[in-house]
Parts: C-alpha cells; structure tokens; sequence
C-alpha cells in the first residue's frame, strides 16, 4: 500500500482533471446548441451535456474506456473495427523490428568491442543517425521497399522499428562487453583462455544485466516506430492507421481508444520483457 | 537481371574508393589520438555516399526511387530559400519553441513536486510510464485542438519532452549528497540557497541527459504533426506532398535539412553541457 498509495493519488488526481477539462473545453458545444434552441443551460445540463458528446474536444475518460472496451471487446476480432486485430498488426511490426534490431545492435556491439576501427567510424554516425528525425526517413523507406518489389507492408514498418530499436540495444552491449574488469579478463588468460571463449564465458554472461535494461528502452522505441511507421505509409490497418482515420474523418473517440489502445500495448510490452528479464536470471543462476 | 550493373565501371570505381578509404581508416583509427578521432567517422561517411553513388550510376537507378547524392546536391543548391522557410516553420517555431516551453515546465514542475515526497513517489513511477508510451499519437488531437499553423506543433512538442526531462530532473535533484546537503544546513543556508547553489548544479548532468533525448523528440514530435494537417510550409508537410508528386531529390534533400538540424540541436545541447558541467567525471576526457 505505502508504494501503491501514491501513485493511486496521483493517477486520481490526472483523472479528476482531466473530468475538468473535458467540462471545460465541451461547455461551448452545449451553450451553442441550447442558443439555437433558444433554452438556457442550468449547471447539472451543462455537465449531462459535456459527458456524453459524440464528437467532443475531449472525451470523458468515461467514454473513452467504453470506446476501448467496444474496440476490444464488442466486436468479432478479426473485424476491421475490432483494436484487437489493429493491435495485432502494430504488435507484429513491432516484434519483428524489435528482434531486427536486436540482432543488429549486438551483431554491431560485438563488432565494435573486436575491432577498434569499427568503433571510431561507426560509433559517431551510429549517434548521429538518431538525431535524425525517422519520421523524415520513413517515406523514402516504403518507397525503396517497394522498387525492390516487397509488397509487403509490414517490411518497412519493421525496418523503421529497427532503426529506433537498435540503438539502445547497441549502447548498452557495447557497454555489457566492456564491462569485465581487468581482473577478470587476466584470470581468464592465465587460463589461457582463447578469445571465443573470453567472449562466450566472461564478456556475454557479464552483459546480461546491460542487455536487458537497454531491451526495455528498445521495445518502447519500436512500438512509437512501428506506429509511427503507420502514418505516412498510408496503412491501412494498425493502431497508427487508426489515430490517422479518426484524425481525417474527424472521430475523436476512434482517435482516443486507439492511443490508449497503443499505451496498453506498451505497458503489456513493457512487462513481459520485464518477466523474460527475472526468467533468464534465474536461469543463468543469479539473484532472481 | 537486375544484379548485372548496366556501367559496371562507376561500381568497380566505386567499391575501390571505398576500399582505399576503409584502409586509410584502419590506419588511422590504429593511431588513435585527437584527429584521429575527428577524421574517422568523416572517412567513413564520405566512404558510404561514394558507393551510393556508385550504385546508383552503375546500375542507373531511376531518380524516382533513389537520386544519387550529387543529384540531391545539386537540388539542395536550386532550393536553397524553401529549404529555409520549412526549417524555420518546423525546426525554429514550432519545435524549438515547444522544446523551451516543455523543459522549462518540466524543470518548474520537479522542483516544485521535490518538496513532496507524496508526489514524487506517486509522480516517478506515473511519469516512467508515460516516458514509454508512444505519445506520437496525440499529435491528431493538439493538430485539432490548436490549428495547422506551428502551435500545435509546439504543444506537441512540449508533450513529447516535458517527462522525459522530469523524470530525469527528479533524480537529478536527488543526486547530491546527504554530506553536502548536511554541510549546507551547517552554514545555515536556506532552502533557495541550498537549491542554487548545490542541488541544481548537482541536477545538471542528469537535467542534460534528459535534454538530449528530447532533444531528438522535438524535431520527431514537430514533423509529425505535420501528416495531420499544416500550412503549406514546413518539413513535414513538404515531405509527404512530395513523395505523393515523386520528388524524391526535395525528400531527400529535406531529409539532409533534418538530419542537419537534428545533429546541430544535439550538438548545441553537447557543447552547452561541456561547459555547465566541466566538473562533472564524464566531461573529463
């Protein structure tokens, strides 16, 4: 309770706000439409009225949890309007970005702990390349995925979860490999120790915990790109797809449940690397 | 076949160049020292556009799908002035600004939310998450709340970087020591005092850090909202109106506009925090 009290606070207090706001920002939609029928507002109609719009500023969070659950629970899930299976093609660009980039950054880390030029000449555009906005890169990598005629949409989307995935993968095995001590690795000499050995005995095991918490960065970079791979791509399907359908035909509330609906995800997504995280520990034998 | 280049010459001259600046950089790196380090990584990228371009003429790729980068270059020198009004559209108004407004408010808010132990614990763990999630999308809904013109550009970008700067500012804040803070209190400082003189300098790595990831949000954030609606200007509205007409030199061109800006914010970021923070262990090379 004392670590979970707080937070409950805090999560009322945003929710008792944001029940403000949306009373707020509604009001004028209903003292427009009680001017035209010429009738005025008394307080209690003024709340009715700014809970239960079909097209608000802001929803209520009320009507945004009953648009979630409808999304996901109101309809078969292989239904285009179902946020189950819109989910389910933003999760799958998501994971495979996510391993895309996970094989790259290491492939990339182990590369630079071998050799020290790789270092000096990828490290800095390795930086730089995510300075660059990838909203700016994803056009042109549908357009270059589709001349080499892979039909497939979800290949670019997970390419450009890739590219917002692996750099953290990257810092941190860099990082992870580094991080035996001198001590160590002379120990492992004495035992004349070759370096595939190094690698596989001292330089991985000790990279684990640096692996793991960059992976938590990384899924939460690959969902935002696997979403963002949406909106320019003209998707169709997917959580992204869907903000961008609710934002063109104005529908707020398709907007709002398909944003919480990517929020859940995260969270999910979030958790269970988590729960693969304490699952490797124990098996590699330390303190889970 | 498509594997078989049509002028086999541009891609042998190209593989060789890149060749010979790949060895001149495992000459270089195996050195080490100051230049080296400069001289490198500008090897390497100058290595990887010669081979673009050698792919792309041996191969006559159409400029519909890839321009080379001479191309690109010589299209960047044609659209000099509209380069600099979407840059100043997207980067200066719309990012920049959100960008002060965010960090601002995120640094007011963790000091005011440090004197609470309450809120910090309910705010950190509140304020992890959302750090997480992809905020991207309430860019439709600031898109329809403030208009097409650079202000919801901006309220995205405050969004985007306003938590992850308070959850760092937040640790920051609690970074300096029990000692340092105790030897404060011996001197009778006050809490201002105590706050100016110890604990924000004491903040300023992990405030930077947080910085500089929002630093990259801010310009991700401001183009973005472009796709849902802008004036006819800005960087991302040029984007997507020119891969829908196929000018793919104009993309890529702003492509360069962003990856310059996006490099030169963070490096301005870098360089202002060498500077505030010279004490600090990891500014000591």
């Amino acid at each position: 309770m004392t670590r979970f009290g707080p937070v409950l606070a805090v999560v009322g207090l945003i929710v008792a706000l944001w029940y403000a706001a949306a009373v707020w920002m509604n009001a004028p939609w209903v003292y427009d439409q009680a001017a035209r029928a010429n009738q005025k507002v008394e307080f209690g109609q003024l709340l009715a009225g700014t809970m239960a719009q079909s097209r608000p500023v802001l929803p209520a969070p009320h009507q945004v949890a009953a648009e979630l659950w409808k999304g996901v629970a109101g309809q078969s899930v292989t239904s285009k309007r179902s946020l189950v299976y819109h989910g389910y093609v933003t999760l799958q660009a998501t994971l495979y970005g996510f391993v895309l980039g996970i094989g790259f950054g290491v492939a990339l880390a182990m590369a630079i702990v071998r050799w020290r030029v790789m270092e000096a000449s990828v490290m800095p555009w390795a930086i730089i390349s995510q300075t660059i906005p990838i909203v700016a890169l994803a056009p042109m990598i549908v357009v270059l995925t589709n001349a080499m005629g892979i039909e497939d949409r979800m290949v670019p989307k997970a390419i450009i979860s890739a590219y917002l995935s692996f750099f953290p993968v990257l810092v941190g095995m860099v990082k992870g490999l580094r991080s035996p001590d001198q001590m160590q690795i002379d120990q492992l000499l004495t035992w004349h120790a070759s370096s595939a050995q190094m690698f596989w005995k001292l330089r991985l095991p000790a990279s684990m915990a640096f692996f793991f918490a960059s992976l938590k960065v990384a899924i939460a970079a690959s969902l935002v790109g696997a979403i963002v791979g949406e909106l320019p791509t003209g998707a169709i399907e997917g959580l992204g797809a869907r903000m961008l359908i609710g934002s063109q035909f104005g529908e707020p509330l398709i907007m709002w449940a398909a944003l919480f609906a990517a929020a859940l995800l995260a969270g999910g997504l979030i958790v269970l690397v988590g729960w693969i995280e304490r699952l490797a520990k124990r098996r590699m034998g330390g303190a889970a | 076949m498509i594997w078989v280049p049509a002028h086999p010459g541009w891609l042998m001259a190209a593989v060789a160049v890149w060749l010979a600046l790949w060895g001149l950089n495992i000459g270089f790196a195996g050195q080490g020292g100051r230049a080296a380090r400069a001289v490198v990584p500008v090897l390497f990228g100058m290595a990887l556009l010669v081979l673009w371009e050698g792919v792309v003429r041996a191969y006559e790729v159409s400029s519909v799908i890839l321009p080379a980068p001479s191309a690109i270059a010589v299209r960047i020198s044609q659209v000099l002035p509209m380069l600099w009004g979407d840059f100043v559209q997207t980067v200066i108004k719309g990012a920049v600004t959100g960008y002060l407004i965010g960090a601002g408010a995120a640094v007011a808010v963790s000091v005011l939310i440090d004197r609470s132990p309450f809120l910090k614990a309910g705010l950190l763990p509140v304020g992890n998450f959302v750090a997480a999630l992809p905020i991207i999308g309430i860019a439709p809904i600031l898109v329809a709340w403030f208009g097409f013109d650079w202000h919801s550009k901006a309220a995205v970008v405050v969004v985007m970087v306003f938590f992850p700067v308070l959850v760092n500012m937040v640790a920051g804040l609690a970074a300096s020591e029990r000692m340092q803070r105790d030897l404060m209190a011996t001197w009778g400082a006050s809490y201002w005092q105590a706050l100016f003189k110890l604990r924000l300098p004491a903040a300023l790595p992990f405030l930077f850090n947080g910085l500089k990831i929002a630093s990259t949000l801010a310009l991700i954030g401001a183009i973005v909202a472009e796709f849902f609606g802008s004036p006819t200007v800005g960087m991302g509205f040029r984007i997507s109106t020119e891969v829908g007409r196929l000018g793919m030199d104009i993309v890529w061109a702003e492509i360069a506009v962003a990856a310059l800006a996006g490099s030169a914010f963070y490096g301005l970021i870098a360089v202002i925090e060498r500077w505030m923070t010279f004490w600090h262990p990891s500014q000591r090379v």
